[in-house]
């Protein structure tokens, strides 16, 4: 819009210069006239874009706020809330885990990624012709966000980029290389992200709501892209490693809630760039993704602690924390989709469905995803994903139009129930992204360089056995 | 000489140290044990899963005496340890033949 803006302007300037060289002779015949006054159509374009820089500068700031905000739900975030999950021998392995991505994919996304995601291609993944960010500069991409800085988009897409491979180190941590640990992300995001991300919110993307896809999926911030990718891959992983040594028989629990704990508030306020973020811009509708996002995560706190408090007699640090995260996962798809009282029920339900997977289904099933990647991401991703197919609604944001360009109904409560149909195919679509592409990476890597650490390496721990360091350093002599 | 090695509650640390400064004991080790005797533990669930926990956390006081405050100070013990429930604690007392003091060699009772 900005550059169209511009062009406006530009073409005012091109009149005003034309008339100003035509009027010039008429003009000295006056000499008595003083310096000429601006014309009523220059004065309109100086405002119109003084109007755009205002908006620019208005939502950049909040782009760039939110850039950080996501980021900061990695490292500290995410890596303080798994490490503190795990035992004392592996907690700098898992904090790693977490802040190499930050360094691996924000590479890949400057050489290639961004690239194959947000780049036109097909209507599975992006082209090359953003490759080494080409033509990624410092004027807006229309097509995804009118008044920022295409940079800016870049920069706050990466973000997402990261946390979603990280999400997926809670499945297999406590076993699995580091260098293979690294191999896989790599491929990961190639493979699953970013074909995912294109097809959700890439141009001419299969699933892209907004942009006209063959399927348009609600996801606001990122249900499928993000959290059912990285979940069920994270199960997949879990499966395919096998469980730790000792595991169930030996007690293997959480070396400090206290990290968890501070890890999970870092990502319900990160969240809020996340999900409030996802609005592109700091209009209503960023307020209306963080009014749902604070309400969603309450309840999923209120849900998860709740039914243990029920079975367990007990309400838990752990159980409200990880409340928190499953509530904050599932109203992402739905977050700039559905009113504050869906949010309220979406929260809740997250809450309570993530809580029996982690606690009942798991152990039934037995397989061991060390810290509930799948449980709370991949279980609450899924919900979250099929509820905002439900609750969606088109006074919150009208996505559908018809050609005339009246609003057409969104979630199957406002009467849209064909939506939910629409939510099934992306939440299919990511199912099996996750669940192939996962499957290829690990057995390329497992062949290549394996994936685990020998047994005595696992009973060591992987703090010193792949770091050569330990988290809690015991010096005799301080 | 005599060796007291009391194993008390956490929470009556504080009123075993006092009670012992004030009949004139001045000088102890303090470790942070865990063990269990007939005391049960508990258990603790994370995410669903049950753990026992059946090491309890204790306080252990170790003191070497001359062997005329060993009474005075078993019975000072148990004064300010005693709550009666399971899990109070223990005194072993045991014989020390020898205690040298580092800094200048004193040995005896010279050297408590």
């Amino acid at each position: 819009m900005m550059t169209l803006v511009r062009k406006t302007c530009a073409g005012r300037f091109l009149v005003a210069a034309v008339l100003l060289v035509v009027l010039t002779p008429a003009l000295r015949a006056q000499p008595s006239t003083g310096s000429a006054m601006p014309s009523d159509s220059d004065r309109l374009a100086k405002v119109e874009q003084q109007v755009a820089d205002a908006k620019t500068s208005a939502d950049n700031a909040w782009m760039l706020t939110s850039a950080a905000l996501v980021l900061m739900m990695t490292g500290p975030g995410l890596a303080l809330f798994y490490g503190g999950l795990v035992r004392k021998k592996n907690v700098l392995s898992t904090m790693m885990q977490s802040f190499a991505m930050m360094a691996l994919i924000s590479v890949l996304w400057a050489l290639c990624s961004y690239s194959l995601a947000f780049g036109s291609g097909t209507s599975f993944i992006g082209g090359f012709h953003h490759l080494f960010l080409k033509g990624v500069g410092l004027e807006p991409d229309p097509i995804y966000s009118a008044t920022i800085p295409q940079q800016t988009f870049m920069i706050y897409q990466l973000m997402f980029a990261i946390i979603t491979p990280a999400l997926i180190t809670g499945a297999f941590a406590e076993r699995m290389k580091f260098s293979a640990m690294a191999v896989f992300m790599v491929l990961w995001s190639f493979l699953v992200y970013d074909p995912m991300a294109h097809m959700v919110w890439g141009k001419g993307g299969l699933l892209n709501a907004a942009l006209g896809g063959r399927f348009p999926t609600l996801d606001f911030a990122g249900g499928t892209v993000v959290h059912i990718t990285s979940g069920v891959s994270a199960l997949v992983c879990a499966i395919y490693l096998g469980r730790r040594l000792g595991y169930p028989k030996q007690p293997m629990p959480p070396h400090s809630v206290v990290l968890s704990f501070v890890g999970a508030c870092l990502l319900w306020v990160g969240w809020f760039g996340f999900n409030a973020g996802s609005a592109l811009s700091a209009g209503p509708l960023a307020t209306s993704a963080f009014v749902t996002t604070h309400l969603a995560t309450a309840t999923g706190v209120i849900g998860w602690a709740g039914a243990e408090w029920l079975r367990n007699g007990k309400a838990s640090a752990l159980g409200a924390i990880s409340g928190a995260v499953a509530g904050l996962v599932a109203i992402t798809p739905a977050s700039g989709f559905v009113g504050p009282m869906s949010a309220l029920v979406i929260g809740l339900a997250a809450g309570i469905v993530c809580y029996l997977m982690v606690t009942r289904v798991k152990m039934r099933l037995g397989y061991d995803d060390s810290l509930d990647a799948f449980g709370v991401h991949g279980v609450g991703g899924t919900l979250g994903a099929i509820l905002t197919g439900i609750f969606a609604s088109s006074v919150v944001n009208p996505i559908f139009k018809d050609a005339k360009g009246t609003v057409l109904p969104s979630g199957m409560i406002e009467g849209n129930s064909h939506q939910i149909l629409n939510q099934l195919v992306g939440v299919g679509v990511a199912w099996i992204i996750a669940i192939v592409g996962t499957l290829v990476i690990l057995k390329i890597v497992d062949v290549t360089i394996g994936l685990r650490v020998s047994p005595e390496h696992e009973v060591q721990g992987l703090d010193l056995s792949q770091h050569g360091e330990e988290g809690y350093y015991w010096d005799v002599s301080t | 000489m005599t060796k007291i090695e009391a194993i008390i509650q956490t929470s009556k640390f504080e009123a075993v140290k006092n009670a012992l400064h004030d009949i004139g004991v001045d000088g102890m080790t303090v470790l942070e044990v865990r063990g269990h005797g007939r005391q049960k533990g508990h258990t603790e669930v994370y995410r669903g899963r049950e753990y026992t926990v059946d090491l309890i956390p204790k306080i252990k006081i170790e003191m070497v005496l001359a062997d005329d405050m060993v009474e005075k100070v078993e019975r000072t013990i148990v004064n300010a340890a005693q709550t009666g429930k399971i899990g109070d604690g223990k005194i072993f007392r045991s014989r020390i033949d020898e205690v040298i003091r580092i800094r200048n060699d004193e040995r005896g009772d010279n050297a408590l």
